[in-house]
């Protein structure tokens, strides 16, 4: 009854790319440095125009019905065999996990099952399957990983952040106390209970600035809105970013300018 | 409806005055801190998934059987002299108990830890016949000398530090003020065992009750469990019908579960296994041994393959140890018998979702409960389910807990509705992003709950279909130079 092993695909020359609304609307650059990673590891990035939302707000609201409704046309969009990357783990959960529990019993149960057996976090994906190699072209600097629950509990990816970030030469990775602790943004959560919500982020926002990060980097767009939302509002000496966008700009020689790095975090 | 029950509802102002309240906020931080890594330490050397799988097999296994295994418990019990009662709800098993108590003449009862009994408010239903019903336990103890009720299923007192229940005890008791934990607990211990010999009835729970062998099997830790089950000459154990298990080699992997979730313990200091009264060669023990098995709604989660995990629970606490939500709040925040991530699946059960609304939502769904529930309890899926149970939400399912529907509102419903044509066509939703983009100078700079504590989120100037659809005209350009 224990989660079956994960099976990885061997590198393939494409994949599907799904965005996901935050960010789509918030969180561009982040979206861009992930497509840039997998372009330059060769692979073709495939991006269906039609993709939206993964459903996870109405279906963690019990709105199972509209979470249905949005997400049935975009079980269509993609029809080959490639996987499917996604840049959160919260999404990527939910493509995963919750997909074939939704549409169980519906006619649509073995297209939600294929889709979520080839769905990937994306740094997971380019760790694991890519194999992804970095070379630090960046200044020194002190960094926390927050890996969102999602990442972490639902995918098993803890360790795949902090992988990632040791292979930068001039960054050093601090911990946080209690890093497996939730950061309280949980979608709506933040706004129904947004006292418990409250007192949630700023535990985790002063625990990041407390391990002397100067920089807080983690997989999930819900998590960096919240943690670098409370830390910039009170005025914490603590940034906040993707880890996509981070390893993106560690990779730039510092006087060349990023590309795409368009939206401020 | 009781006081207790009617204020489950208030569930936010309890939230808010739990916050603000420091001293709650470092007692259970501090003791929920301590507690996660003592079971981290007490699974050390365990295969500890292995031992999950197993704990969560021997209980999927005794619930396939469950109206089987009762009867047969039932009949092992009767045969070793054990008289069992079953009960629909918990005021038939308060009758029952006062029942027994006044065919015997008792006035006073001297009670073992039991949440059950907590759940079916025992102890004023006692007092109101005029039977005197004194906790032992000596969280329990504390807990009623403050006229409160338990924060904590395992540890009743720990939204107390020991300033607090010195105090307690010195203007309840008359000991001397001191933080001197020993003195305090011998002074307790002096306090009860008076008790202990002049009680007419000892009442416990069960942590599990053995099919095959009519076995009560109780752990504990201060020896207040034997004395409350042999002293008195009249013993009543009280328990829900999810406790049996199969076979007594079955409690194996669930006491090394148990005591090791709960607090760390490889085993508890005392475990007791009950199989009858006194027998004519035997010394000491009750002459007279009870069993009340109560419902009070458990029947109708097991009518349910979903919601039938909730019963797997072997009431360990684990799951609040770990939750972020409960260690902020505290328990008595949630105004139920059982809180935290365990009270949120189980409450609105046993009191309706009308009456527990705003417990499903009140999660992250971060997942820390399922990851270490011992019986493996898919405790944020079924927060989903009853979130879902709550709006009415999937009409390919429709809902049965009781009260299902209470949060469905009109406004909500139509937000929802909204925002799923929004984002099925992807025409309307590429529309709305590129309004979003370039008008979100417009955004308001106060989101409700949101921007109290943060800055709000900023909108990106392109969004990343934009970025994209420039990023692949670039390759092509690219490719064609």
């Amino acid at each position: 009854m224990s989660d079956p092993i994960k099976m990885y695909p061997s590198k393939p020359q494409k994949v599907y790319f799904y965005a996901t609304c935050l960010v789509d609307l918030f969180y561009p650059e982040a979206g861009m440095a992930g497509v840039q990673l997998l372009e330059r590891e060769g692979i073709e990035v495939i991006f269906p125009e039609k993709q939206t939302c993964c459903g996870q707000p109405a279906y963690s609201s019990g709105f199972n019905d509209q979470a249905r409704e949005v997400i049935l046309p975009q079980l269509g969009l993609f029809p080959e065999d490639y996987p499917v990357v996604v840049p959160s783990g919260s999404c990527a959960g939910m493509m995963r996990k919750h997909y074939p529990e939704l549409f169980a019993g519906t006619p649509q149960q073995s297209q939600a099952e294929a889709l979520a057996g080839r769905t990937w976090e994306l740094t997971d994906f380019l760790l694991r399957v890519c194999n992804l190699r970095l070379e630090d072209q960046g200044q020194p600097v002190k960094v926390a990983m927050h890996t969102s629950c999602s990442a972490r509990r639902e995918m098993g990816i803890a360790e795949v952040g902090p992988a990632l970030l040791q292979q930068l030469d001039q960054v050093e990775l601090v911990e946080q106390a209690r890093p497996a602790e939730c950061c309280g943004f949980g979608g709506t959560f933040a706004v129904r209970h947004e006292e418990i919500s409250g007192a949630m982020v700023q535990d985790k926002a002063e625990a990041l600035a407390a391990a002397g990060a100067e920089e807080f980097v983690t997989t999930d767009c819900g998590c960096l809105m919240n943690i670098a939302g409370y830390s910039e509002k009170q005025q914490l000496p603590l940034k906040g970013e993707h880890i996509l966008s981070f390893l993106w700009k560690r990779l730039q020689a510092a006087d060349k300018a990023p590309v795409n790095a368009g939206g401020k975090v | 409806m009781s006081q207790h029950q009617e204020a489950v509802q208030e569930f936010h102002p309890r939230v808010h005055a739990a916050l603000q309240d420091s001293q709650i906020r470092n007692n259970f931080r501090k003791a929920m801190d301590g507690l996660m890594g003592k079971r981290q330490q007490a699974f050390a050397d365990w295969d500890l998934e292995g031992l999950r799988d197993l704990g969560a097999a021997v209980r999927l296994r005794a619930l396939s059987r469950l109206p089987e295994l009762l009867e047969e418990l039932e009949a092992n019990l009767t045969r070793q002299g054990v008289r069992v009662h079953w009960a629909e709800n918990g005021d038939q098993a308060c009758e029952i108990i006062r029942d027994i108590c006044q065919a015997r003449d008792a006035k006073k009862v001297i009670k073992g830890k039991s949440m059950v009994s907590e759940e079916m408010e025992l102890n004023a239903y006692l007092e109101e016949a005029g039977i005197e019903a004194l906790e032992s336990d000596l969280g329990e103890y504390l807990v009623q000398l403050a006229e409160e009720t338990p924060s904590h299923i395992i540890m009743p007192a720990i939204h107390k530090n020991t300033d607090e229940i010195s105090a307690l005890m010195h203007e309840k008791t008359g000991t001397q003020p001191s933080r001197d934990v020993a003195y305090l607990t011998a002074s307790a211990r002096q306090q009860l065992r008076e008790k202990f010999m002049q009680a007419d009835v000892g009442v416990s729970g069960v942590n599990f009750a053995v099919a095959e062998t009519g076995t009560l099997c109780l752990v504990e830790n201060e020896g207040n469990g034997r004395l409350t089950t042999t002293t008195p000459s009249c013993h009543i154990a009280v328990t829900g019908i999810e406790k049996v298990v199969e076979k007594l080699e079955d409690v194996t992997p669930l006491l090394a579960l148990l005591t090791r979730s709960a607090t760390g313990q490889h085993v508890t200091t005392y475990v007791n296994m009950i199989s009858g009264p006194r027998k004519e060669e035997e010394k000491d023990g009750p002459e007279e041994v009870h069993l009340v098995l109560v419902d009070s709604g458990r029947s109708s989660i097991y009518q349910d393959e979903e919601l039938l995990d909730t019963l797997r629970c072997i009431r360990c606490g684990a799951c609040m140890n770990h939750c972020p939500v409960y260690t902020r709040v505290g328990g008595h925040a949630y105004g139920t018998t059982y809180p935290g991530p365990i009270g949120k699946i189980l409450m609105p059960h046993l009191l309706g979702l009308d009456k527990t609304r705003d417990l499903p939502s009140a999660s992250t769904l971060c997942g820390a409960c399922g990851e270490v529930c011992p019986v493996k309890i898919p405790i944020p899926k079924l927060l989903q389910r009853l979130r879902k149970e709550a709006v009415d939400g999937d009409s390919l399912r429709p809902s049965v807990v009781s009260g299902h529907g209470v949060k469905r509102r009109f406004l909500e419903v139509l937000a929802w509705k909204g925002w799923a044509k929004m984002h099925a066509h992807a025409g309307f939703y590429r529309l709305g992003t590129r309004m979003m983009t370039s008008l979100r100078g417009l955004m308001p700079s106060k989101l409700g709950g949101w921007t109290r504590y943060r800055t709000p989120p900023r909108i990106a100037s392109k969004s990343f279909q934009q970025m994209m659809r420039e990023h692949a005209q670039k390759s092509n350009a690219g490719g064609r130079s």
